[in-house]
């Protein structure tokens, strides 16, 4: 039970979050920031498994495990795409990703 | 407005805003700061919903873990002084038309639909009751989920490790 | 009963020291890998000597005939109860006899051949060669179907080229083999047809239910109707069409003076003794179908056999290269062997042309032999194949000599030689059906003996050379084996044919008629006087004779322009007027299509790649506005 504030306030929060991430996504041409950029879009979706569980559903506990669990993901995730960034970088001594395009065609 | 509608309206205010920023700033180190910024807030709305340990997650890992990760790489692959690079308008244009219209769209579903709150009595999230559904086989007992995450986290260390490492060649 | 089944190793040592010779020859000194070939020859003409005695004299006759034994047989393909190709071997008489027949003239060769082929490149590739050769032979006659005897029948067919391209670096040797292969490769497209058309007339490919008189291809009869003849005359035809071109009968003669490009010893083992009868015993082996299904086809092979050894003999007599001679005269003396095939009939006396005919390819085998292994001698001894640069070789060879004497006179028809017994049965045979093939028959008897003693004549006579060095004779391995076929050449014509190897298996009454054999004695001696006055001396009367038949004889020196005509045929008509605008069509036409589907599909995707950038902020960029499409097409603006 929770007072003052609808579920939809939340939800719009969430989905600015969301589609500022996916603007980050498609514009930011460095690697890492991209990479935040999707750290943002996984933690709009993260408020709204949180919001759900506790709006609709304040008898159970699902949207707090996954919540628990997609941040574990983003853990894996961030570590894996940062040794590869290193990686890259170690290479070819720039992390830009429009200069990344060695597999075309 | 209540106490409750005013702390959201700030972490709201905090989130979006520096999610802006995040995003445009075009000296990295900051960008990174504004992130652990809106993470912060994120653990704010979720100490306001009562999902204490949650928040406690949130900002251990997430602030903690993830934000000094980013830090380090950008200390070990970029110029802190530099300015990024401005991208290309069509580019922004393009991809701040698509933000807009999906944000669009999604926020006018979320308002056409009705949503029924529950009047059910929250369940507590004590550290207690988390740590008996984590290891539970029964229902909603998450053992198994759990095992499997900590088997993706210790193949994701290993990865890691393998791709970053220095090669003889 | 006896159990024949060792038979099956008369066939598989030769097979055995082939893949010995052939895989480890190089690990042996040569002359080592020439015993070992040599060698495992003699187990399999012991083995032979073995089986023909058991089989002619040990095993019981049923009801006064010889008993067609299968010795070994496995099922190998299966396509219904009665149509399936089995690996045996089949004992009858005539596979007996040619099992003495090739093992003899094989070990003989392999004999000489140690010496011979002394100091040559390759000389263990040769003798895993000749046992290659032995092999399929081997194979071939005790064929116990007759799918089986067509595959040996090819692989004859390839040692055989394997052997006369053995100098493969003397192009002449390279083209011999070549047209060898493809003439009587095109000749066995017929054989199959044949086979095929039997085999689905009778549904049988087995020799015994062919041949059984209640079996199904002598049932037929000559019933069933095509184009005149009858579908087992035309398999018949198509059957012979095959054993014609492996037995170098005309039209399909033109290989066999060339294939003597091959080393002498294999001349006198394949092309002269073996390979060559195949489509003899070909016809032998069917003959029953022959008789009483495809009569028709049979007068083919009479005529065919008779004009051959006609138009072989007149050639042999203008040819100057004492190999091909011999060659000429084996194709003139496999006529004759088709001819008596050709007009015999079945069963007792009738059945004499038949027997007649596998007693001259007995006979031949040695004469033959002996006749190439001396050509051999010769040529070893004076390093040149032309007859006009020999001369008075007769004090210098002496065994060679003499043993050349007697295979003349057995192909002479002399008695009492080998050869005079077996033609005089085929001229009987021949009187008795046919009194113009008869005529043929008996001139050719005279023009043989004639060409054969001028070959003698013009290499042991007349006036000596000079020899680059003074010619000797050939060493103790040569000349055994020509003494031991001169033996043969002259005691093979007392077998008793008529009592073993007849049409229908039982012993017949037969003599020596006078009326035949004294005429054809004298027209041999006739031949053989004339070739005396011509060239015992050198005089000038041959040049005479030459001048006067004038375009006649030079016809015959080019071999009647056979080998041009066919050229003509292949080259101007096939190749310019058919194969070339073939050739034009597919490369225009029939690539073009494909190469401008290529061009197009090329094109398509050089425009197309550019949508695979590299360019991972694109992707995603189509990824989400193709989301956002999707999610607003479906959810608002499609609406049920």
């Amino acid at each position: 039970m929770f007072e003052g504030v609808p579920l939809t306030w939340f939800l719009i929060v969430a989905t600015i979050m969301f589609f500022i991430g996916i603007y980050g996504f498609l514009v930011r041409k460095n690697l890492i920031t991209i990479l935040m950029s999707l750290e943002l879009i996984l933690n709009s979706v993260n408020i709204n498994f949180v919001a759900f569980n506790k709006l609709l559903y304040p008898q159970h506990m699902e949207g707090m495990f996954f919540t628990v669990f997609v941040i574990a993901v983003a853990a894996a995730e961030a570590s894996v795409a940062i040794a590869i960034i290193i990686n890259i970088y170690r290479r070819l001594i720039n992390i830009d990703v429009e200069r990344i395009d060695e597999m075309k065609y | 407005m209540t106490t409750n509608q005013f702390m959201f309206f700030l972490f709201a205010t905090i989130i979006v805003v520096f999610s802006v920023l995040t995003v445009t700033s075009r000296r990295i180190l900051r960008a990174a700061t504004f992130l652990l910024f809106v993470l912060v807030s994120t653990a704010g709305l979720y100490f306001m919903l009562k999902f204490n340990f949650l928040a406690a997650i949130q900002l251990t890992l997430y602030a903690g873990g993830i934000v000094v990760l980013i830090i380090f790489s950008i200390l070990l692959t970029s110029q802190i002084a530099e300015k990024l690079e401005q991208p290309a308008l069509t580019k922004k244009i393009f991809a701040g038309l698509a933000a807009v219209i999906g944000a669009s769209l999604c926020i006018y579903t979320i308002l056409l639909y009705n949503f029924i709150p529950s009047n059910l009595p929250s369940i507590g999230t004590n550290v207690d009751t988390i740590g008996q559904a984590l290891i539970s086989t029964g229902k909603y007992g998450y053992a198994l989920p759990f095992e499997v995450i900590s088997i993706l986290l210790l193949s994701a260390m290993i990865g890691s490790i393998i791709v970053a490492k220095k090669r003889k060649d | 009963m006896i159990n024949f089944s060792y038979t099956v190793f008369i066939v598989l040592i030769p097979l055995i020291f082939f893949v010995l010779l052939g895989f480890f020859g190089n690990k042996f000194k040569p002359l080592v890998s020439g015993i070992i070939g040599t060698s495992g020859l003699f187990i399999s003409f012991l083995l032979s000597c073995y089986t023909a005695y058991q089989y002619f004299f040990v095993v019981p006759k049923i009801a006064g005939a010889f008993p067609k034994l299968i010795a070994y047989n496995t099922v190998w393909l299966r396509f219904t109860d009665t149509l399936h190709i089995d690996l045996g071997v089949l004992l009858d008489p005539i596979s007996v006899m040619m099992l003495i027949v090739i093992t003899t003239v094989s070990f003989m060769v392999h004999l000489y051949s140690i010496g011979y082929m002394k100091g040559e490149k390759g000389y263990e590739r040769f003798f895993s060669f000749l046992s290659l050769f032995t092999f399929s032979m081997l194979g071939l006659v005790i064929a116990t179907n007759i799918f089986q005897m067509y595959i040996f029948w090819e692989l004859v067919g390839v040692s055989s080229y394997l052997l006369i391209g053995f100098y493969y670096e003397k192009d002449s040797a390279v083209a011999a083999s070549k047209k060898a292969f493809i003439v009587t490769r095109f000749a066995d497209l017929g054989f199959l047809i044949g086979i095929l058309i039997l085999s689905i007339t009778t549904k049988t490919f087995d020799f015994i239910s062919l041949t059984d008189p209640k079996g199904p291809a002598l049932q037929q009869g000559s019933s069933i109707l095509f184009l005149g003849l009858s579908t087992m005359t035309w398999s018949m035809i198509f059957v012979f069409m095959g054993g014609a071109g492996k037995s170098a009968m005309f039209p399909l003669h033109i290989w066999l003076p060339d294939a003597m490009e091959g080393p002498t010893p294999v001349s006198a083992l394949i092309h002269a003794a073996t390979m060559v009868v195949a489509g003899v015993y070909l016809v032998a082996r069917m003959f029953p179908i022959f008789v009483i299904s495809a009569p028709a086809a049979l007068t083919v092979v009479a005529y065919v056999g008779a004009f051959t050894s006609l138009f072989a003999a007149v050639i042999a007599c203008t040819q100057y290269d004492i190999k091909r001679v011999l060659a000429y005269s084996t194709m003139s003396q496999i006529g004759y062997m088709m001819l008596a095939l050709g007009v015999s009939g079945y069963g007792g006396h009738e059945g004499l042309g038949y027997m007649a005919s596998m007693f001259h390819l007995f006979t031949h085998a040695f004469f033959k032999a002996l006749l190439f292994l001396c050509a051999g001698a010769i040529i070893h001894a004076v390093h040149t194949n032309y007859m006009t640069e020999m001369g008075g070789l007769r004090k210098h060879l002496p065994i060679t000599h003499l043993t050349f004497l007697i295979a003349c006179f057995a192909i002479a028809g002399i008695p009492p030689f080998a050869g005079f017994f077996s033609k005089d049965e085929i001229l009987a045979a021949a009187f008795e059906n046919n009194k113009l093939l008869w005529a043929v028959e008996y001139a050719v008897a005279g023009i043989t003996a004639f060409y054969m003693f001028r070959l003698y004549y013009r290499i042991f006579w007349g006036k000596e050379q000079h020899y680059s060095h003074p010619p000797h004779e050939a060493p103790l391995v040569m000349t055994i084996p020509l003494m031991l076929l001169a033996v043969g050449a002259i005691l093979a014509g007392l077998v008793p044919f008529q009592n073993l190897v007849t049409s229908d298996s039982l012993p017949f009454e037969n003599h020596i008629e006078l009326g035949i054999a004294i005429p054809s004695i004298l027209i041999a001696l006739l031949g053989i006087g004339i070739a005396t006055i011509f060239y015992r001396k050198e005089t000038n009367l041959p040049q005479k004779i030459t001048r006067t038949l004038g375009s006649f004889y030079t016809a015959a020196y080019h071999k009647f322009y056979f080998d041009e005509l066919y050229l003509f045929i292949t080259k101007k008509i096939l190749f310019d007027r058919v194969s070339t605008p073939v050739a034009w069509f597919d490369r225009h036409i029939v690539d073009g299509m494909m190469n401008g589907v290529s061009y197009v599909t090329n094109s398509v995707s050089g425009r197309i790649k550019g949508f695979q950038s590299g360019q991972l902020q694109q992707y995603a960029w189509v990824f989400v506005s193709g989301a956002i499409a999707l999610a607003l097409a479906f959810i608002y603006l499609w609406t049920l």
